[in-house]
């Protein structure tokens, strides 16, 4: 009996010895959840679901990096129209930027009011991620028209075909990700904060921030190293 | 907690974006938000004033909004998207490696090719793409 408890004790102390960042500690003391790492069963399908979306986003940003990749090799190829030095308004683009970025931190405020089950608080939080939104988006159109009607449209020249296309597929995005804010919000008021629609929400979280992120790499490369 | 498997708990895995929240646990991620925000603007003005200011050496202000730019990336994906070091985020972190490697042969890739190609064009050559 006594050797008996002794040697149950010895893994324990000598895991814990092994293990000083508890690695290995999953699976123990929290209800057999699933962790994920092959105790207890298969990850529970938030993190799945997170998993496959973010495999997701990343697929999309190597398809922006091939939008990238035709910016930088065209940015010099003006074919004697305007070229970037001319044409853009670092203003314009500090106010964007300062939009998306608002508008990724009142979606993770959103996040954190669904997590506490907050419908009133999610709301409010979701429609300020989608009015800061909405505001990049009329602040971008406004920049593309004034530049259609300065004769420096996507067909001028190879290097303004590959400005439209770039910041065109980013704005794309941000549009889609309004859509979907938009319907995800008549969800969440109708139906709640069910499992489902707190992984919606998970992966909208996701989208919104990774957009943010493909923002930075935007106005770094198209609009600073070229006004620079 | 323990009933409801889509609740993230103390214990329990993260996906990506995920909040650990337990009882005091608003406080905790709303300042991982502030903190991420700050530096994510920091970094933002600081990209959009060295671009127009003559405090960098002048070829080396493409190479310092590229650092900036890289590093309010790694703001945003710690802070924004809570990837970390932890167990939770292994997998989402080798995803992340393999995508930055594409990413990398992709944009790299086209323009040291393209770069070269201009470089060995001889004018007459150039000429005659012109005609």
């Amino acid at each position: 009996m006594s050797a008996s408890t002794s040697a149950s004790a010895a893994p324990s102390a000598r895991a814990a010895w092994d293990d000083p960042n508890r690695v290995g500690h999953h699976g123990h003391g929290h209800g057999g959840e699933a962790t994920g790492h092959g105790q207890g069963g298969p990850a529970s399908k938030r993190i799945i679901t997170g998993y496959g979306f973010w495999i997701y986003l990343l697929s999309d940003i190597v398809m922006f990096s091939a939008f990238f990749a035709a910016y930088a090799v065209l940015a010099d190829a003006t074919a004697g129209g305007p070229g970037a030095r001319d044409l853009f308004s670092l203003t314009n683009v500090a106010v964007e930027t300062g939009c998306l970025l608002a508008s990724s931190f009142a979606c993770g405020m959103a996040s954190i009011a669904a997590s506490v089950r907050s419908q009133l608080w999610t709301q409010i939080l979701l429609l300020v991620t989608g009015l800061l939104g909405f505001a990049f988006l009329v602040l971008e159109a406004r920049e593309f028209a004034q530049l259609v009607v300065e004769g420096a449209g996507p067909t001028r020249s190879a290097f303004l075909t590959a400005f439209f296309s770039l910041v065109g597929l980013h704005g794309l995005h941000v549009s889609a990700g309004l859509l979907w804010l938009g319907t995800m919000m008549a969800q969440i008021w109708a139906k709640g904060f069910r499992p489902n629609m707190m992984r919606r929400l998970l992966c909208f979280t996701l989208f919104w921030h990774a957009l943010d992120i493909i923002w930075v790499a935007l106005f770094t490369i198209v609009y600073l190293m070229g006004a620079g | 907690m323990a009933s409801d498997p889509e609740t993230p708990g103390e214990n329990l895995d993260l996906a990506p974006g995920d909040e650990r929240i337990g009882g005091s646990g608003v406080a905790r991620g709303v300042r991982g938000y502030v903190i991420g925000l700050v530096l994510a603007a920091g970094l933002t003005a600081a990209s959009f004033y060295l671009a127009g200011s003559r405090l960098v050496w002048g070829p080396g202000i493409p190479v310092a909004l590229i650092v900036l730019a890289i590093a309010q990336m790694g703001v945003h994906l710690v802070f924004f998207l809570h990837l970390s070091t932890g167990p939770d985020s292994t997998n989402n972190v080798l995803a992340l490696a393999f995508g930055v490697l594409i990413v990398a042969l992709v944009f790299v890739g086209s323009v040291w090719i393209m770069a070269h190609l201009n470089a060995n064009m001889t004018m007459t050559q150039v000429m005659r793409m012109q005609r």
